[in-house]
């Protein structure tokens, strides 16, 4: 930005503080890289190494191999053993929540922000609220509480706590989309004689799209991510997500590390994947109603 | 209930009967309502009961009373003063770095941007083998270069807190650079280019243009930062577990171990005092952001 771009620059002795500053930028960038990569580098490295090799402190191993990928596709060990069942519960569960949570969150961002029903106003105050309640501290009651539902090791305690944890910033993002899209939409449909259903369907939620595609894979993320309240909510191998099996690995001193990477690998690639496909929507609508300046 | 009920009757002709309602008022409460039973069903109630558990005085002498209550308010301290200071002056850096127009710049921060885009799980547990004090890469290489045994990383407690802030620091790094990245891309260049004519060198540039339009976004992000934080339970369990004997737990760690050891007094007396803490910055954060 601050910086003249290479094609303006014809004098010689600017090249050489254009040098200058580009080995600096260069300074700054290959530790940022290395930094961002080792953790990730790491854990590619224990998938592609046979067991032998994994230990061995190389940068490169010598003979890589997909065999990890196969047992565990094949769950062909004691901790794999439930491996695609857990997968499926973590597909089943992050859709529901993201279903849910669009349900919730645009019905009620459109009778804030459109409808302007009486006491609305405070109902976002309070979705704001339990937004910056820390994740953690709700969880201890919440636990306490799908007790007494009779939920525990339900699918469904984790789908409505993820829900409950997604639905605030959702119907925040929601609403000041929807501030956004002009009133004179709303009263001409009114004029025309649509109901609020009717603006609802074919006015509103057209307009709404790329927020409701932003926050649809907000809460789908979200909920392939959890770990603590999976943990807590859910404990049956048949019931538990992936990220409480990975965690399952710890409880044994021999457990196979190179196995567990091979896990983290295939369960942390759909979430990457699909933030890349929606960055658009992403970097548009999230980190612009992340922080309003 | 008895909203869901009425509502057909007054959208198809609005009774007299109930006077003020207007039919999308009506039905605006009817949108509403799924939102509202969710947040009394798993928000009201839970927190009513927790708050109603932890009434009794003799969960805070016993909180008091524990060694371990105290090592973890200390440590959630530091994770939150030093930790959080510390990863947003690298985002504003950062930031910085990341707005310059390269072309290789921008292939970074597609990069830069996975430890946010991947779950934590993984990637903690890779950096926890890491540094496995026998079999982690990193004692294995300074074995081979040196002959010597390297440090009992996570077995010490300040380096393994130490280590826990750090992995939280590589986690939500990238966001925050995001969002500091588009404060900085706000500002118009004709200032920029203004002080270069003037001759400002780059602190003053900084100290006069960029910060004075950023301070706020900054603040905002850092108080943000600190609240999330504070419900940070990955980092910290999953790379230490809260150990060695129990001294890097933090407040949301430490809510989970005294759960699981059926203490559930002492789990929300905990939390209960961190609301100090954490009650003035959300009405802050609300003041702000419910504008």
């Amino acid at each position: 930005m601050k910086l003249p771009t290479p094609g303006e620059i014809t004098w010689p002795r600017m090249t050489w503080r254009e040098i200058g500053t580009e080995s600096r930028l260069l300074l700054i960038g290959i530790p940022v890289f290395i930094w961002t990569m080792i953790p990730i580098y790491h854990m590619f490295l224990f998938a592609i190494s046979p067991k032998e090799d994994a230990f061995s402190g190389k940068l490169w191993p010598d003979h890589p191999t997909l065999h990890n990928f196969e047992i565990v596709f094949r769950e062909q060990h004691y901790f794999l053993r439930d491996f695609w069942v857990q997968f499926g519960n973590s597909v089943l569960i992050a859709a529901a929540v993201g279903a849910l949570t669009l349900v919730i969150a645009t019905c009620a961002a459109f009778s804030i922000s459109r409808l302007r029903v009486p006491g609305s106003r405070m109902v976002m105050n309070l979705a704001l609220f339990t937004y910056f309640i820390p994740a953690a501290f709700l969880a201890v009651p919440m636990y306490r509480t799908m007790g007494k539902y009779g939920l525990l090791n339900s699918k469904w305690s984790l789908i409505l706590a993820m829900v409950t944890i997604a639905s605030p910033y959702a119907i925040w993002v929601l609403k000041q989309a929807s501030d956004k899209l002009p009133v004179e939409l709303d009263e001409a449909a009114v004029m025309d004689g649509a109901s609020p259903l009717q603006i609802f369907r074919l006015v509103y939620l057209p307009l709404m799209m790329p927020s409701l595609v932003a926050i649809g894979t907000y809460a789908v993320l979200l909920a392939w991510n959890e770990y603590l309240y999976a943990f807590l909510l859910l404990s049956n191998d048949q019931d538990i997500t992936l990220p409480v099996a990975l965690g399952n690995f710890l409880a044994a001193d021999d457990s196979p590390w190179e196995l567990l990477m091979t896990t983290g690998f295939i369960y942390a690639l759909p979430p990457a994947a699909v933030y890349y496909v929606f960055r658009r929507y992403m970097v548009g609508g999230l980190t612009a109603g992340a922080v309003k300046s | 209930m008895a909203i869901t009920l009425t509502a057909p009757d007054s959208a198809i002709s609005p009774t007299p009967g109930i006077p003020r309602l207007t039919t999308p008022q009506v039905w605006g409460i009817v949108m509403l309502a799924p939102y509202l039973l969710v947040f009394l069903a798993f928000v009201v109630y839970p927190v009513g009961y927790g708050l109603w558990l932890a009434r009794h005085p003799a969960s805070y002498v016993a909180l008091y009373n524990d060694p371990i209550f105290a090592r973890a308010a200390v440590n959630t301290l530091i994770f939150l003063v030093i930790g959080i200071n510390f990863k947003m002056l690298i985002a504003l850096f950062l930031s910085g770095f990341f707005v310059q127009q390269r072309a290789w710049i921008r292939w970074l921060s597609v990069i830069f941007i996975l430890p946010w885009a991947v779950p934590s799980i993984p990637t903690i547990l890779s950096v926890r083998f890491m540094f496995n004090p026998e079999w982690g890469v990193i004692n294995q290489l300074i074995f081979q270069f040196t002959g010597d045994d390297g440090p009992n990383w996570l077995n010490d407690p300040a380096i393994a807190l130490t280590m826990a802030i750090g992995v939280h620091i590589w986690k939500s790094l990238p966001f925050w650079t995001l969002i500091l990245m588009t404060g900085r891309l706000a500002i118009s260049n004709d200032l920029f280019e203004a002080a270069d004519v003037d001759g400002a060198s780059w602190w003053q540039k900084f100290r006069f243009i960029t910060w004075p339009s950023m301070q706020t976004l900054y603040i905002t992000c850092t108080l943000l930062s600190m609240i999330w934080t504070l419900g940070d339970f990955n980092s910290v369990y999953l790379l230490t577990g809260g150990g060695p004997a129990d001294l890097t737990h933090v407040l949301s760690t430490l809510g989970i171990r005294y759960l699981r050891l059926d203490q559930l007094d002492l789990a929300m007396a905990s939390i209960v005092c961190a609301m100090p803490l954490v009650l003035p910055l959300v009405y802050f954060m609300m003041k702000r952001l419910s504008r």
